[in-house]
């Protein structure tokens, strides 16, 4: 029985397929985004283990597998190192927070994690400062390494 | 020729066939260099026996149950005014240094006196990695394990700060994180709410070094090595000397052992 839904809900529905349609024509028409984005900098121009699309959706996979490889297997030289990422992401920021991967909002890891509201534990018990010469070494050295064997990689990719 | 002897001696087979094929004398000496390098520097240590003790790993190796860590702790060289093992330890890992109740302890120089005969001795107490720790027995989240080559390691990823391991722990050697940290070191996380002890410096075991302590001893009181190794300096020196361990008839077969108490 057609007649028992009201013309005035028919309209009010297809208002609303169209708004949604519409939508995101909008959104791209705007090359900004009507959205505001983090402001992140990264000082070294070097390419990262992956690609940013990669590292932003798997960063966190990436790190969790090898942390339990590492403290539990005790395997060392990983790839993927918690030391590495700070080397080259520990950031801007004032006082406490200079050259830390958090502690403001202009460094790397905090920035990032406000922006996207997600808690960032990792830096209750590690240092996010750089400290330690080695890791940074052997990561440069695979990144040199990477770096080699991936003639293509872009410069300044590694945000 | 059997088997045995035919894999220990290539460098013998490589020189009789450099004379075969009347290369150079300079092919023949490195030939001879290699068979040497395999065998003898001085009297009873080898070049191989020294990489093994060394016991650095491969990148993307894991730990081996070949290898067992322990500590041999002779007493009758550690004088009771020294702390140099205790600020190594604190410095290498981390630590404040204090001593209250609330402050981590991952090594303390500890006092005995004999009851009977009033004899004292000094000696450093810490994570006695037990072959059966009874902290990884009660642990609820399996934070508490013991890694394959025998150190016995909290994972804080899965600590949850219950403390049954503190209570379990019949050598005192385990220490929980009361306040937040923000001086940690790079190799060494630690933080507030989770449960920590000495980690036999697995940080720098793992690049071939020895533990902190046992660097930092001015009369090298403190033997780190390979207990599964017959021939490493460690397992030598036990077969030698006496040796106990602390509650020894807690049988939990600990890496740590004690001479002279």
């Amino acid at each position: 029985m057609p007649g028992i839904v009201p013309t005035r809900w028919l309209k009010a529905i297809a208002f609303a397929l169209c708004a949604g349609a519409l939508a995101p024509a909008a959104l791209a028409a705007d090359p900004a985004g009507r959205v505001a984005k983090p402001s992140i900098s990264v000082d070294r121009a070097t390419q990262c283990i992956d690609t940013p699309a990669v590292m932003r959706r798997t960063h966190m996979d990436l790190l969790k597998h090898q942390r339990d490889r590492t403290v539990r297997a005790g395997v060392r030289g990983e790839k993927v190192h918690l030391n590495a990422c700070i080397e080259c992401h520990a950031g801007p920021g004032a006082g406490a927070a200079a050259g830390s991967a958090v502690g403001s909002p202009q460094a790397f890891c905090e920035g990032c994690h406000r922006y996207a509201a997600v808690k960032l534990d990792c830096f209750e018990c590690h240092q996010p400062k750089p400290g330690s010469a080695r890791p940074a070494a052997a990561a440069r050295a695979f990144i040199a390494g990477t770096a080699a064997s991936q003639p293509g990689a872009a410069p300044g990719a590694t945000q | 020729m059997s088997e045995h002897q035919r894999i220990d001696s290539p460098p013998a087979t490589q020189a009789r066939e450099a004379v075969r094929a009347g290369t150079s004398r300079r092919a023949l000496l490195g030939a001879g260099a290699a068979g040497l390098a395999g065998v003898l520097l001085a009297p009873g240590i080898r070049l191989i026996e020294i990489a093994a003790a060394q016991g650095a790993r491969a990148a993307g190796e894991p730990a081996s149950s070949k290898v067992r860590w322990g500590m041999l702790i002779d007493t009758t060289r550690c004088a009771s005014d020294c702390n140099q093992c205790v600020t190594a330890c604190n410095t290498e890992n981390g630590l404040s240094g204090g001593t209250s109740p609330t402050d981590s302890q991952w090594i303390r120089k500890v006092e005995i006196r004999h009851r009977d005969t009033g004899r004292t001795s000094s000696a450093p107490v810490m994570c006695q990695h037990c072959a059966n720790p009874p902290c990884v027995d009660v642990c609820p989240t399996g934070a508490s394990f013991k890694r394959a080559d025998g150190i016995v390691l909290v994972d804080r990823h899965t600590c949850i700060g219950c403390r049954y391991c503190v209570m379990a722990c019949p050598y005192k050697a385990r220490s929980f994180v009361h306040e937040p940290l923000t001086a940690q070191k790079p190799d060494v996380p630690r933080g507030k709410g989770c449960v920590e002890g000495c980690t036999m410096c697995v940080q720098r075991v793992d690049r071939g070094l020895q533990p902190a302590c046992a660097d930092a001893c001015p009369e090298q009181a403190i033997l780190f090595g390979n207990l599964n190794d017959p021939d490493s300096a460690i397992s030598r020196r036990i077969r030698e000397i006496a040796t106990t361990r602390i509650r020894e008839d807690l049988r939990l077969d600990t890496g740590v052992r004690y001479h002279g108490i």
